[in-house]
């Protein structure tokens, strides 16, 4: 039986940069490469892993530019919308998230990314006329800094986990 | 194994490559045994050149890793979180929150609320231990907005290198 804690803490790290990389995890984990494979293979199927590909920085590409864009949605749109805006391939978030009374009124939640600036806002231009919000009380959250960036670490390696008690 | 000196035709084949190797593997590297092989064989060039070339863009921090994006809530827990502090002090509470490991991304945006990080945790428990150590460390308020419902999440999108101005496409 393949320890799927052990896969996870493996994976997210990304897939070692060799031959045969499913093989080298098989190895980190006491496993064996077809286990993993079989078994990264069942948590696509699952939609437990979104996708398993090439993960880029934008900003080192040239997508310099992205704003979080958060809007006031009344309870009985929030769906409809956050479905319109996550169908543009500029947007690579679309959540809903909890409004925080008085300090935050805002409930939808979209990435939006683009070369610079005006080509966020052109880009936000573009939703809202397809997914008609105008009017709807919305604020434009640019990124000015970015301090850190990688993938999710959702589990910490043991070692590290010692280390900081 | 020898090393050619880059020519300009050189430069741009490697672009063009790159651009495919980025765009073309972003939901779907191979399940085989030899995954990096068979991207090469379907790009028309040698697993060596695209190892290598992999490397090169992790190196150069444009590819962060060849990986899983797991649905949101499937491992563990996260949460987005927001403070608003004051701008003379933002560096330094910056440095605070990324010198944690559950932290990814930690961004400075144009609000009040100025300092925006994802922070990741095992279970709900964790999670909220580690806000409630950044709020004694830093002395500032935390506003979590944990994700409710995903509509949508990174699934990869066009990408256009450009580089220099001479590229002919």
């Amino acid at each position: 039986m393949i320890d799927e804690r052990k896969l996870i803490a493996s994976l997210q790290h990304g897939l070692p940069l060799v031959s045969r990389p499913y093989a080298a995890i098989a190895r980190q984990i006491d496993s064996s490469e077809e286990e993993v494979i079989n078994y990264i293979q069942l948590m696509k199927n699952q939609g437990d892993i979104k996708r398993f590909g090439v993960v880029v920085r934008h900003r080192k590409l040239g997508y310099k530019s992205n704003a979080m864009v958060v809007w006031d949605i009344a309870e009985d749109k929030v769906d409809e919308l956050g479905h319109c805006f996550g169908q543009f391939d500029f947007v690579t978030l679309s959540y809903r998230r909890p409004r925080h009374l008085p300090d935050w009124p805002y409930n939808l939640f979209c990435m939006i990314h683009g070369q610079d600036r005006a080509d966020v806002l052109t880009n936000l231009q573009l939703m809202i006329e397809s997914c008609d919000v105008k009017g709807i009380n919305h604020e434009v959250l640019f990124s000015t800094r970015c301090f850190k960036q990688r993938g999710a670490v959702y589990i910490q390696s043991e070692q590290k986990k010692s280390a900081r008690v | 194994m020898t090393v050619e000196p880059v020519s300009h035709h050189d430069a741009r084949k490697n672009t063009e490559l790159t651009q495919q190797l980025l765009n073309n593997f972003q939901h779907d590297i191979p399940l085989s045994p030899t995954p990096y092989a068979d991207m090469a064989e379907r790009l028309g060039v040698d697993e060596q050149i695209v190892l290598k070339l992999l490397k090169d863009l992790q190196d150069q921090g444009i590819l962060s890793r060849v990986g899983a994006v797991f649905r949101p809530n499937r491992v563990g827990v996260s949460t987005l979180a927001a403070m608003a502090v004051p701008e003379y002090r933002l560096q330094q509470v910056a440095d605070i929150i990324s010198a944690y490991s559950a932290v990814n991304h930690n961004y400075e945006r144009e609000h009040h609320f100025n300092l925006w990080f994802v922070v990741t945790a095992e279970n709900p428990q964790q999670l909220d231990d580690t806000l409630a150590d950044m709020e004694s460390r830093t002395d500032i308020r935390i506003l979590s907005l944990p994700m409710e419902k995903d509509y949508h999440i990174d699934l990869g999108f066009p990408l256009q290198l450009v580089q220099g101005g001479n590229h002919d496409r």
